[in-house]
């Protein structure tokens, strides 16, 4: 296994306000890790740092073996190679749905839109979407919209697919079919990194766990032995309230 | 159905009763709404809103590419940009506070003449729009791209969009539905201010309306004028109305209540 995202002590503050006080992690080919932690602890911003949407104080990231830190870099090109999905979708509302799909193909990877469309009928067609791709946005459910969203952030064919807390947004029914196809991409051996609230689910399809606290990694390991026995107080406080 | 026919009938007997059936209607009719002496000066009244629509159809363009600019500077961020930032807003400030008339006089006169230079009216007449209304079209072009969420934005840099890209497919066709109306409240406005140019000394429908009242005693020649205008709004008021209405209804789910 080679590390496809490698972050080193990276600082973010925000104002005087320090939400990344120094957080390193590693993420390995088709390795699906699960950050998890209070909100405020620092996970969406961790996200948008890596895939270069904030920009760092301090700190080192490789993305393969590509220095991505490095200020000579062009933040662009660096984030065409990530794919990440949103809490509110943010999908496109004056896109149909498959112009949403196929937009990052054909403006920023110049493939051609019968091509790009082809891609993207294909995927939409594998979650269920295909009849809804001349729809605009709007139309749809939430939980179709957020796998719409995730269809997008994949039909690049990211190295890394980022997940901030996609089913926080989403009513409780619609979360299944969402995490389900989240799961099918892991099976699938796609690389991922979340964010998320769904304790079951990150123990369930998660290889490891970080728990974020205070903007520092407070404890990380193999999620079955994480949820199983945490060794943190910090981090057995945390899951005792949200399970009780 | 059958109580607006109804009340339409009652409406138009009202207006017959209290208008048409008066004394003065008469006097209005002969000075204003002359059949013969509209029907005979149509040609010409005619020949000049060419000129008008010469004019209009330049203007369009230019102050659509000078407005976008103007708002696309506006809406730049980071210190570095600081300076256009503030000549950005200066300009549309300038020319919102000035009458549009001083406007017309300082481009149709004065630029003449401290170039020495003749400039066809065409040219002054689209200039002097151009200076104005770009300065209007801007600001609402600003607030429809205020308007977006940055979390659209956030949405397309992440797919690696850069910042123009992400401003010309993504930003701007969401900021320009948000303000249509607004916008074309614009054009609209636009449309009859090109009947001032006729200030430049080129014979527009406006120009060619006077010459014939003068000639004429009478007034109709201005109504004819002014008939072509409206003619000339309304189709973009009803296109107006469609373009909302299918967008609305193509892009959002459910009634607005």
């Amino acid at each position: 296994m080679s590390a496809v995202l490698t972050a080193t002590d990276l600082w973010k503050s925000f104002g005087d306000k320090e939400v990344l006080r120094g957080i390193s992690l590693e993420l390995q080919q088709h390795e699906v890790v699960a950050l998890i932690g209070p909100s405020g602890s620092g996970k969406s911003t961790l996200l948008r740092c890596l895939n270069l949407l904030e920009p760092i104080d301090d700190g080192r990231i490789l993305l393969g073996a590509d220095d991505i830190s490095d200020p000579r870099v062009k933040p662009d090109a660096v984030r065409a190679r990530f794919g990440i999905v949103f809490q509110h979708y943010n999908l496109f509302p004056h896109l149909s749905v498959l112009d949403n799909v196929t937009l990052a193909a054909r403006v920023v990877h110049r493939t051609p839109r019968a091509e790009a469309e082809e891609r993207g009928m294909q995927l939409l067609e594998r979650i269920g979407l295909a009849d809804k791709a001349r729809e605009h946005p709007d139309r749809l459910s939430g939980g179709q919209q957020q796998r719409a969203a995730i269809v997008r952030a994949i039909a690049t064919d990211p190295e890394v697919l980022l997940l901030d807390e996609i089913t926080s947004a989403l009513d409780p029914e619609l979360v299944g079919e969402v995490l389900d196809l989240v799961r099918e991409l892991a099976a699938d051996g796609a690389t991922i990194l979340m964010a998320t609230h769904e304790m079951a689910f990150a123990r369930d399809v998660a290889h490891r766990v970080l728990f974020l606290d205070g903007g520092v990694v407070v404890e990380e390991g193999p999620a079955w032995e994480l949820f199983a026995s945490p060794r943190e107080p910090r981090t057995r406080e945390f899951l005792a309230r949200l399970g009780g | 159905m059958l109580i607006a026919a109804l009340s339409t009938i009652v409406v138009a007997l009202v207006v017959w009763a209290a208008v048409i059936n008066t004394e003065g209607w008469a006097a209005v009719q002969r000075f204003f709404l002359d059949p013969a002496i509209a029907w005979k000066l149509l040609p010409k009244v005619w020949d000049g809103f060419l000129f008008n629509l010469q004019v209009l159809a330049i203007s369009v363009v230019t102050v659509g590419l000078v407005a976008l600019l103007l708002a696309t500077l506006r809406t730049l961020r980071g210190p570095v940009f600081f300076p256009l930032r503030v000549l950005a807003a200066g300009y549309t400030d300038l020319f919102r506070g000035l009458p549009f008339i001083i406007v017309l006089y300082l481009v149709g006169y004065g630029l003449p003449t401290i170039t020495n230079t003749r400039f066809s009216p065409v040219f002054l007449g689209v200039l002097a729009i151009t200076l104005t209304y770009s300065a209007y079209v801007a600001e609402v072009l600003r607030a429809g791209i205020e308007a977006v969420h940055p979390s659209q934005r956030l949405a397309a840099r992440a797919l690696g969009l850069g910042y123009s890209q992400t401003l010309g497919r993504i930003v701007l066709p969401q900021a320009v539905r948000k303000v249509t109306p607004p916008l074309m409240n614009d054009f609209l406005s636009m449309q009859k201010d090109v009947g001032l140019v006729s200030i430049l000394g080129a014979v527009d429908a406006v120009r060619a309306a006077q010459n014939a009242a003068a000639q004429s005693y009478n007034f109709t020649p201005y109504v004819v004028a002014g008939v072509l205008f409206i003619l000339l709004a309304i189709p973009t008021i009803r296109l107006t109305d469609w373009y909302s209405a299918r967008l609305r209804d193509r892009e959002q789910m459910g009634s607005i209540v």
